[in-house]
This record gives C-alpha cells, structure tokens and sequence, in this order.
C-alpha cells in the first residue's frame, strides 16, 4: 500500500447485531484538513461507524486505516492516543466542576499528585485563544450556556491534542447563533490543520459547512459526494430513499374560535418561578408553535395545561371553561390529547404490553370497562385498528411496548391520544429523537388533526419544526412568551434573538388578541 | 457552671460521628452510598478492642482500620463489580457485622456482649493552658483520635479540591461516563472512595471501644454510622459541614446523657440526638446537593 492521502479510511467495515447490520461494508475516506459530514437518517448505522472508529466496538469485517496504517482501537482512550477526538452530542461533562477542571481531567498537569491549577488554566485559556473559542476557564459548567458547553467538548479534545475531530450531531442543543457560531468554530479547525468529521441527518447545516458528504441508508455508504455539487433534494432522496416532501400543507381554513387559553399564568418549582405571567391562545384549526431554548419553561408549561404543575396564579381555559389546576385525569375527560415531552417518563409504561399502553387513560371508559372488569375483546379490537391506522409497525400487540422502536412508540401515543377527536392536542417535543420518516408522519398526523379543526398547541427544541408546521409562533423565554408571530413573518434570525433573551417584550401579529 | 465540662463531653461523642462521617465523604463523592458505615463501626469497636488486649491500642487501632477496610471491600465488590443496590448491599453488611462481631466475641472471649478491658492511647495534654480550670476538660488528658479527627477535616478538603486523586474521585460520583471517557478508571476510584470510608469507619469503632470506653460493649456503636452519614449530609458533602454537623449531634448527644430531669421522662430526653437527625434531614434535604451520580450503579464500557 503506497502513501495513502487520507487522514482516515474506513476500509469495509461490517458490523452485525443481532437480528441487524449496523454496517454493511462501509467506505469512505476524510482528507487532512478537510470537513467531512456523514449524514443518514436514525439507524441507519452512523453512530455505530463512529464507535468502530474510536474504538468501542471492534468491526466483524473490514479494516480502519489512520494515516495509512491499521488501526484497530480497543478503547476510545487508544482512539484519544492515536489523536481521534469524540465530541458526543449529550454532553459529558461534570456540571459542578469548572470549566478548566473538565479539560483537564483524566490529563492534570501535576506534580506529584498535586494539581497544577494555574497551569491548567494557562493551557485551556492557550487553547481558547489558539482556537477563538470563547469561554471562561474558571467558571463552573452548570453557569455557562449550551453554546459554550459545546466548546467545552471541543477544548477537551484539543487539549488531548486530537487532529481529527469528531461531532455527533452537534447542532441538536444549539440556537440559530449558536450553530453559526460553532461553524464558525468548524472553520477555524479546519484553517488550523484539523480535520473534521461532522455527523448530522440536518441537511441544510450539512450544505453550509462541510466540504465532502457521505450518505447512509440502512448500514450501507449510498455515496461520498461534493458539497458544491448536490442539492438539498437530492441529498435527501439519497438518506430516505424516496422524495421526500418538505413544504408541509398550510392551512386553508382560517382559525375558529378560542380553545385553549392562558391568561396570566404563574408557576414556581422550587421557589423560583418558572411560568411568568404567560398568556397565550390557540384557537380551533391552527397549530401555535412555542419556540425557546430548552430550559424556559416549556416543560413546565405543558404541566401546568395538563394539571400535572400547581398553577399560583392566573388562569386556563378550555373552551371557555376553567380548568387550572385540575386533575390530569378531568382536564383529559375534557378533550385535551397529551403528546409528553419524554415518552419514556411520560408517554408509556415501557414494560406493559402494546394493548395496556395503547387504552391507557381510557381504560375506565364504558368503551373498555364494566363494572371494573376489562372488554379485553374490545380492547384488543381498538388496539389493532390503532396499529392499522397509525401504521406501528409490531410483532405483537401482546409484546412489551419497550420491544417497538422508537417512531413506532410515539405513533402508538398518536393513536392512543387521537381517538375519539380531541378538541386540543398538547404536543410536547413530538419528533425528539425520530428519524426522517417517522417525523414527517407525525407532523401530518398533527396538521391532519388541525385541519379537522383541532387546536394545537406545539412546543418543539426544533425551530425548524417549528417553522414549517405552526400557523403562529410565539417565542417562550425565561417562563414568559416574549413575541408572537404569524407563520409568514417569523424567521430564524428573530425568533433566535428572542430565544436567547437579546430581544425582549414585543407583541407582533398577535391575531386574535 | 458544667459548661466546659458540657463541651469537651460534646467534642468526645462528636469525634467517632467526624470521623465516619468523613469517611462517608470519600465514599458518596466516589457515587457510592455506604449505609454499611454502621457494621464497618461495630467490626471496628470490637476488632480494635480483642487487638488492643493482646498486642496493645496501636495494634488495635489498625486492626480496626483493616477490618473496616475489608468490610468496605465487600461492599465495593457487591455494589460496584457486580452492582447490587447499594442500600441493600449496606444492609447486608450491618447484618454481617453484627453476627460476624458477636461469634467472634464468643470464640475469643466466651463472652457474647463485652470484651475484657483495655488501655487506651497515651493521652495529651496542653501543659499551659490545662492551669486554666474552665479549660482544663478540653486540654486536659484527651484522646490523640480526637485531634486526628479535626486534622481530617483540612485534610480531607485540601485532598478532594487539590489532589489528581481527589478530582478523580469526584468526577467519578458526578459523572462516571464522562470520567470513563477522559481515561479515569472508574471502577478503581469507587472502589478507593468506598474502602477509605470503610478504614475510617473502623478507626471511629476503635474510637468508641479503646479511648471512650476501655472496652467492647455489644451495641455501643448505638446507630453512629447512621447519624454520621445524616452529618455528612447535614454538612453537604464537604468536610467543614460535616465538622460542624458532628459537633452539632455530638452536643444533642452529650445532652441526652447529661440533662436530669423528673419532668420527662429519661427515654424521651435520650431520642433527642435521634429525633434531632430526622429532624434535620427532613428540612435539610431539600436544599442538599448530593454528587449528581449517588447511589447509581455503573456499568463500564456504557459509553455511547
């Protein structure tokens, strides 16, 4: 083998599952220098790639070649060695350390088992200024922003003296300024000598910074292809497979009449507050988007609606009538669908079977119960036109409902949620966590719903989501909607400036107030 | 006025609760619940004690520490090798210690509950100050266990906050899969926080039965291990607090035995160090800030 040009090359790599192939004879080569994106929609084997090459799990097949020598890692700390650098996407630091604490970690400076702090907080402060990363080296994790716990990763790997970088869906936690911010980052890597291997199923973000593109579907490499010389379509065509739509109907209708409104409301949780005085309203037949950082209250937001938070002041109507501070169980009698933020937590109860989950809530109703005795007939029956309707894909209806992947978990929620036509819906993060395709079918689902005139009320980390599928945005920050917008003003720029709190106080386009 | 004489009192009960107490540290910022504490002191009390009557107080007080270390060693491999709940894995070991102590006391001594009598510790005194007759209880004749005690205390903060060793330790209790990451071997800094708080443990059993007592009683360790780790929780994970939470119990102690009185009866006047910890923790709780992985089994190779 001659000199090879690559920095790193994946020589057809396989690796099997039971009853999977994560990695079916994968390809490619990353460049020195160079900013390599490796898209592909959830499962289709790009986080396994990425654990065969730091090490994690050994290949069944197939060979990594780093610098043009094999390379078979045993442990991410081998990787770090070899100069490979993980930048995972939940992020692993130590909250309560400081900043200079979590670089240095596992790799002190010391002399004789005593830590050299100022030392430490030389070479990170070094690093920052080398890198243009800005971040204090003194300041704990927990006080400082997401944007900058980011950057907190990336020193730790620099400061391991990695030059091939790793990102694992970097943008998920990020706000608009931020993602700019972290490729401007990207990019000053790259103008240092290092190179960058950037994982995302984000296909806009992809375009804007990398300069070569893999594809992955199902395990297998669909092609390596230039940045300048693909479109967004196309590229998309190559993850799912099939076009895929991205304009998502708008609605015709215009809206009907208040369903939900929140006048004023307060709540605090550990005495802090975190709703302030937030008012909003969504009305029959639009989807009213709540765009924020995560973090400000929109968790506790949907609690509150859902009777699950103590409302301190303020009020919640349902179609004119209150329902603050009612129990969960009413406030669902009165129409209200629940999709939770965290299904796991929330939205199922993993080990009972897919028929337990899917009549759950309703299990008391005449439709299921009499007598306090279960129709498991009827139950059974509601539970197989759910599945047919909803297409979860299962083996059994009698099988725990933690066996069923993760797209296949929330359309069961759809379909438990959906039946019997709420006037409301309560969307909590909704795609968290779902591949392309299960995330298309549940904003249909969604829309569809608007469009037989449900309200929506859809809370989403996602701006994206939150553009394309809301009639009208309102920015939450710091437990108070701060602006409202209609679908055809909002972009990202401003909603962003509000997220962060660089604007605030301002009611635009607020139809129906 | 019995003031001085109150608190050198105070200070001698607060000494075994500081030092398990500070042990606990060890082992709850290395992510490990040690409710064993309890049965490392009675193993303690009483290995210190049959050691002492043989071979003399230093050879007990490091048998204790051993037998401590060894009881804490069991604890670490349940919990964190093969991760078994941590409380029920320290439940076990209280139980052990208690059936373990009271068969060995009968094998050795032919005695269920007590041990021969032993001597303590040359003890210390301040030769100036001890003229001085309302400081005298404090200056006079004390256990060198109780200066070791507060030494722990700077000691203790200076290793968690400056060492290689201590940051590991509570990166570990914080975040194993982080510390994993970054090349720390979790295992092995659990297992250090886990057997340091077991030797400590054993060393305040000794405590209790060589320099406070002159001998072991069965049960004298009265629930300590217990109330130490509500100290160390009470002192929020940090030696300081747990200096001060010790003191604090070790008063309520002193006071349980000291307050005569016909208008309670003396069964109520001896809960109060008992009521007082429930006391404490049910408000303190609230505002503690335990390491962010307490009490969570980890398993290696769970990076992602």
């Amino acid at each position: 083998m001659g000199v090879s040009e690559a920095v790193l090359r994946v020589d057809g790599v396989t690796k099997r599952f039971p009853g999977v192939v994560a990695n079916d004879d994968v390809s490619f080569d990353v460049r020195p220098g160079e900013i390599h994106a490796v898209v592909g929609e959830n499962g289709a084997g790009k986080s396994t790639l990425m654990k065969i090459i730091t090490g994690l799990y050994p290949p069944d097949k197939g060979e990594i070649f780093l610098r043009g020598l094999p390379a078979a890692f045993r442990s991410p700390r081998q990787a770090i060695a070899a100069g490979i650098g993980m930048v995972h996407q939940h992020f692993m630091l130590v909250q309560n350390f400081t900043v200079a604490e979590n670089v240095i970690l596992g790799a002190e400076p010391a002399r004789r088992g005593l830590i050299d702090l100022r030392e430490a907080a030389r070479q990170v402060a070094e690093l920052c200024r080398r890198f243009g990363l800005k971040v204090d080296p003194l300041a704990r994790v927990e006080d400082i922003s997401v944007g900058e716990q980011q950057r907190v990763e990336i020193l730790k790997v620099l400061y391991r003296g990695a030059d091939l970088i790793i990102l694992d869906e970097p943008t998920a936690v990020l706000v608009p300024q931020e993602v700019s911010e972290l490729f401007e980052h990207l990019l000053t890597l790259k103008e240092q000598g290092k190179t960058v291997v950037f994982i995302s199923h984000k296909l806009d973000e992809v375009l804007r910074v990398s300069d070569r593109i893999t594809v992955l579907r199902r395990g297998r490499v669909v092609g390596t292809v230039r940045t300048g010389g693909v479109t967004r379509q196309r590229l998309a065509e190559m993850m799912v497979g099939r076009p895929v739509l991205f304009d998502l109907r708008r609605s015709a209708n215009p809206p009907g009449d208040p369903v939900l409104a929140l006048e004023g409301v307060t709540a605090s949780l550990g005495g802090r507050e975190v709703l302030r005085d937030l008012s909003l309203v969504v009305r029959s037949g639009e989807v009213y988007g709540v765009a924020g950082v995560e973090g400000n209250g929109q968790t506790e937001l949907a609690e509150a609606i859902m009777g699950l938070r103590p409302v301190d002041s303020g009020e919640i109507r349902l179609r004119g009538e209150n329902i603050t501070n009612l129990p969960t169980g009413e406030v669902r009698q009165r129409g209200v669908a629940y999709i939770p933020e965290d299904r796991h937590r929330r939205g199922l109860a993993l080990p009972m079977t897919v028929w337990e989950n899917a009549i759950l809530g309703t299990h008391r109703s005449s439709e299921f119960a009499s007598r306090g005795r279960l129709d498991l007939r009827r139950a059974f029956r509601a539970t197989e036109e759910s599945v047919l309707r909803f297409d979860v894909r299962l083996t059994s209806i009698l099988a725990p409902v933690q066996t069923l992947s993760g797209g296949n978990q929330q359309k069961l929620i759809l379909a438990r949620e959906f039946r019997g036509q709420p006037a409301f819906i309560l969307a909590a993060q909704p795609t968290r966590g779902l591949d392309i395709g299960a995330t298309e079918f549940v904003r249909q689902q969604l829309l569809s719903a608007r469009d037989s005139g449900a309200a929506v009320l859809l809370i989403s980390a996602d701006l994206e989501e939150i553009l394309s599928v809301s009639d009208r945005i309102g920015v939450i920050y710091n437990g108070h909607i701060q602006a409202e917008f209609s679908q055809d003003e909002a972009d990202p720029r401003t909603l962003g400036a509000y997220m962060t709190g660089a604007r605030t106080r301002e009611r635009k386009g607020a139809a129906g107030r | 006025m019995q003031s001085p004489e109150m608190l050198a009192s105070a200070i001698r009960l607060a000494v075994p609760i500081i030092i398990t107490a500070v042990g606990a540290i060890y082992a709850e910022r290395s992510g490990v619940v040690n409710i064993g504490l309890e049965g490392m002191m009675i193993v303690g009390s009483f290995s210190g004690a049959a050691v002492a009557f043989f071979l003399g107080p230093y050879a007990g007080m490091l048998a204790a520490i051993l037998a401590g270390a060894l009881f804490a060693l069991i604890h670490a491999v349940a919990s964190v090798h093969f991760r078994v709940d941590q409380i029920v894995s320290g439940v076990a070991i209280n139980i052990l210690a208690y059936g373990v102590v009271r068969f060995s006391a009968i094998s050795i001594f032919k005695a269920a509950t007590t041990s021969p009598h032993v001597n303590s510790l040359p003890r210390l005194s301040l030769p100036g100050l001890s003229e001085a007759a309302w400081l005298r209880p404090l200056v006079h004749n004390v256990s060198p266990l109780v200066l070791l005690a507060f030494a722990l205390i700077p000691l203790t903060a200076w290793v968690m906050n400056r060492t290689v060793f201590g940051l590991r330790l509570r990166s570990v209790g914080e975040h194993p899969l982080a510390a994993e990451t970054l090349g720390v071997n979790v295992y092995l800094m659990k297992y250090c926080g886990v057997v340091i708080s077991g030797a400590l443990a054993g060393l305040s059993g000794a405590y209790l039965s060589i320099e406070h007592n002159g001998m072991y009683v069965e049960g004298m360790t009265q629930g300590l291990g217990f109330i130490a780790l509500a100290a160390m929780i009470f002192g929020n994970w940090m030696p300081l607090g747990a200096m001060w939470a010790g003191l604090l119990f070790g008063f309520a102690q002193a006071m349980s035995l000291r307050v005569v009185t016909q208008a309670v009866p003396y069964q109520f006047v001896r809960m109060i160090p008992y009521v007082l910890t429930i006391l404490i923790l049910a408000i303190w709780t609230r505002r503690a800030r335990p390491p962010a992985a307490v009490g969570l089994p980890y398993e290696r190779g769970e990076a992602t």
